[in-house]
């Protein structure tokens, strides 16, 4: 209001004056219209009605069929069984880490691993646990023959076993960095040092001092991305796909299976099925929900018991964790060496611990095919991530400039798009955007990118953003600066680094995205993502190592500019290093 | 006439917060002149320089009128006021080197890259900083800082000044000296000064009248 009225404001500002307070309202649309309006196009078929594959009346036979389905069983116990285990391993692994070393220098060396482990693609990780746990894998070759006495990979079924267990580490190898990156963000709000230090002064073990006083605080902090966490390991796609059991497969994988039939009439059984992996995803939340009460119930109890913790117990504790943690890290650094190696393999038998011989000849082979999706990916990812940092920093700014809070309820929005299972509201997306033909390009991509892109910006960069002392602000104004000028020429260098943060963050969002791509882009669109999980089926370990590889630095690239960029540019400037 | 609106005139400042009334206050500070306003924390000293500088926080009311050499100032935007503020935080912009933070000071009309370092450097060299205009804010000492900042402020020509607690952090003996400092150039410029503190010295030192607040 105060800038429409100025006299002494640029035209420009008043331009953007008018765009500025629409900000917030347009990013919850670009974020939420696609998820509400995806819903109900899922729904629509579900119930019988899609006109354009004959279907009018409302019925119940797509349910029939679904349940007609004799694999549904198995895989809706999967689904839940593998999303509550890996998300329970996660967050247990993620507090325990905590628990045991935050504020230690062991701590600060497992944060500088943080971005690195996070921008690593789902995909690409599952592909590098894979490469390490296969029959013919690398643990397999380190043991064989000496002490497994196989001369020939054995006939196991470790990858993609029936119960979903390599599926479950695949995802808490991701899970844990995400986990502990939000924890890390919300201990920063809960101070935990002084509490700690009084438990400990009252006699409290480390550990159970920490579990006492901190967690209780923190878990309010965390409980959305835990939820987030819930439901995309209970409905993930990508990952189940590569490590994840065939028959049946996870629910989730079944409805994309069904959607891609070239029989159009399975589209209603697909619908239904991604209607009822909602109710699932819902349901498992709810359980959650009485876990989480069950939980706090049984520690008030603990907590009032007195128990100081063993010190030998204590100890025990943090090693593990400690040791479980770095597992899960080395998983994914051992994959991505093992991917490396494979990309560059000639000959390369089973046991032998590495290939005969190192070639370029798979680059030479694969590489030059990988231009287009490579070319793809970054138009995508550059597009997304241009966008969500653009809505963003409006609706920050917006909310700056004309004093409007976020309610804490208005956080539940940011996760909505990260708890709506994927598919259920982009087949209903595709459909929409097929109807508005819109379908099948890139722009429609960009759009279902943005939904997952946003949140993630939003959330890295608004506690930033948040933290900067307004009073740099008023001072810049006193000092004669407009709105406008303290925005670009005081807060956002001011910001540079957790900027290009958010920025790395959205882009290895986007080039992660599997789903989204494959479904809204009518399987026209390849990206890298795409490419390599389609080449999961076939198996040969070079080209998948050429993609993976490939997807792997397209998502890094971003995070070494964050970290490098700013240091270049400030080297010279000591109060802008380590904020 | 003219000499009678000279100054910063707070004419029935009422200030509140959900209708609860925080500071109430009806006075003029003639140019050169000093009002220290002073106080327990929490009793909305800063609320009423962020009345002032047009920062109020909108969940407070204000009623009243504030003037600055007869202008009325409600309703301008904080870069149009001529208000310079000081805090306690030196608040030198950490991305700039010390010669750019007096740049960002310095008046636009001011043309010409020549001129306005002319400028710069000029006041550095004014308050004993020759030879900084390339360091890093940074790597200064707290007085040196406090110069910097006191210079950034003056290049913006303001009408008035305001010191929130801007001496708080200094240890005594640098206290007393950049207090002098930013007081004499007050004197000199002719600005009215509004400062709020805690610290009886402050008072003293300012010698002009003080309301107590709370």
């Amino acid at each position: 209001m105060r800038l429409a009225v100025s006299t002494t404001a640029p035209p420009p500002s008043r331009r953007r004056a008018r765009f500025l307070p629409w900000a917030p309202l347009l990013t919850l649309a670009v974020m939420l219209g696609p998820v509400l309006a995806g819903l109900s196009g899922t729904l629509a078929p579900a119930l019988g009605y899609m006109p354009a594959l004959g279907g009018h009346g409302v019925t119940l036979a797509a349910f029939d069929a679904l349940f007609a389905w004799p694999g549904l069983p198995r895989a809706v116990a999967l689904s839940l069984g593998v999303g509550f285990a890996a998300t329970a391993i996660s967050l247990g692994l993620v507090v325990l880490i905590c628990a045991g070393w935050a504020g230690t220098r062991t701590f600060g060396a497992i944060e500088r691993l943080l971005s690195p482990l996070l921008s690593v693609p789902h995909a690409a990780a599952a592909f590098g646990l894979a490469f390490l746990i296969a029959p013919s894998g690398w643990i397999a070759r380190a043991l064989s023959p000496g002490l497994t006495g196989w001369a020939r990979p054995p006939d196991l079924l470790i990858l993609q076993d029936p119960a979903g267990v390599s599926l479950i580490l695949g995802l808490v190898t991701k899970e844990v960095p995400f986990l502990l990156l939000m924890t890390l963000a919300a201990l920063t709000q809960v101070r935990p040092g002084q509490s700690l230090r009084v438990a400990q002064a009252l006699g409290y073990g480390r550990v159970t001092g920490w579990l006492k006083a901190i967690f209780p605080q923190l878990y309010r902090q965390i409980r959305l991305p835990v939820y987030a966490v819930l439901a995309f390991s209970m409905s993930v796609v990508d990952v189940a796909i590569i490590l994840g059991p065939n028959t049946p497969p996870t629910l989730a994988v079944q409805v994309v299976r069904w959607m891609s039939d070239p029989d159009l009439s399975m589209r209603f059984q697909a619908a239904a099925g991604a209607v009822l992996q909602l109710g699932l995803v819902l349901l498992g939340l709810g359980l959650w929900r009485l876990m989480e009460v069950a939980v706090a119930r049984l520690g008030r109890v603990w907590i009032a018991s007195g128990a100081r913790g063993r010190r030998r117990g204590e100890q025990a504790l943090r090693m593990g964790a400690l040791m479980l943690g770095g597992l899960a890290a080395l998983a994914v650094i051992a994959g991505l060496a093992g991917q490396v190696v494979w990309s560059f393999a000639g000959l390369w038998q089973f046991p032998d611990l590495l290939p005969d011989a190192l070639t370029l000849r798979n680059w030479q082979r694969h590489g030059p095919r990988l231009a287009g999706p490579v070319t793809e990916t970054l138009l995508i990812a550059g597009a997304a991530t241009g966008l969500a940092l653009l809505l963003t920093l409006a609706s920050l700014e917006a909310g700056h400039r004309h004093g409007l809070r976020p309610a804490t309820r208005a956080l539940w929005l940011l996760y909505l798009p990260l708890i709506v299972p994927q598919v259920a509201f982009l087949m209903g997306f595709q459909t929409l955007s097929i109807a508005t033909g819109v379908d099948g390009g890139r722009a429609a991509v960009v759009l279902a990118h943005l939904v997952f892109v946003l949140p993630y910006v939003f959330l890295s960069l608004s506690e930033p953003w948040r933290a900067w002392d307004a009073r740099q602000g008023v001072i810049a104004r006193a000092l004669g600066a407009g709105p406008d000028r303290v925005l670009w020429a005081v807060r956002l260098p001011m910001l540079l680094r957790p900027l290009l943060v958010a920025a790395a963050v959205g882009f290895a969002v986007s080039v992660g995205q599997y789903l989204p791509t494959l479904l809204v882009g009518a399987g026209r669109v390849a990206t890298l993502t795409t490419e390599a999980v389609a080449l999961a089926a076939g198996g040969d370990r070079r080209v998948i190592g050429v993609y993976a590889l490939a997807q792997t630095a397209a998502a890094f690239a971003p995070f070494a500019l964050a970290v490098v960029l700013p240091r270049a540019l400030w080297r010279n400037r000591k109060g802008m290093r380590g904020g | 006439m003219a000499e009678l609106l000279r100054g910063l005139r707070l004419e029935q400042v009422v200030i509140t917060l959900g209708g609860a009334r925080l500071i109430a206050l009806d006075c003029a500070i003639a140019p050169g002149e000093v009002l220290t306003v002073m106080g327990p924390s929490g009793v909305g000293k800063s609320t009423l320089l962020a009345a002032i500088t047009g920062t109020l926080d909108p969940a407070f009311a204000m009623s009243g009128r504030i003037r600055l050499d007869g202008r009325d100032l409600t309703g301008l935007p904080t870069e149009a006021r001529r208000v310079g503020i000081l805090f306690q935080d030196e608040y030198l912009f950490p991305h700039l080197s010390v010669g750019a933070n007096l740049a960002f000071g310095l008046k636009a009309e001011v043309k010409g890259r020549a001129e306005r370092r002319a400028r710069v450097l000029a006041a550095l060299a004014e308050v004993g900083l020759e030879g900084f205009a390339r360091r890093d804010p940074a790597t200064l000492s707290g007085g040196q800082r406090a110069r910097v900042a006191l210079q950034r402020m003056l290049l913006s020509e303001p009408r008035a000044l305001l010191l929130d607690e801007a001496f708080s952090r200094l240890d005594t003996g640098l206290r007393a000296q950049v207090r002098e400092l930013v007081f004499a150039t007050a004197r000199r410029r002719a600005l009215p000064v509004l400062q709020v503190t805690h610290d009886q010295s402050d008072a003293a030192a300012a010698g002009g009248a003080v309301v107590v607040l709370g």
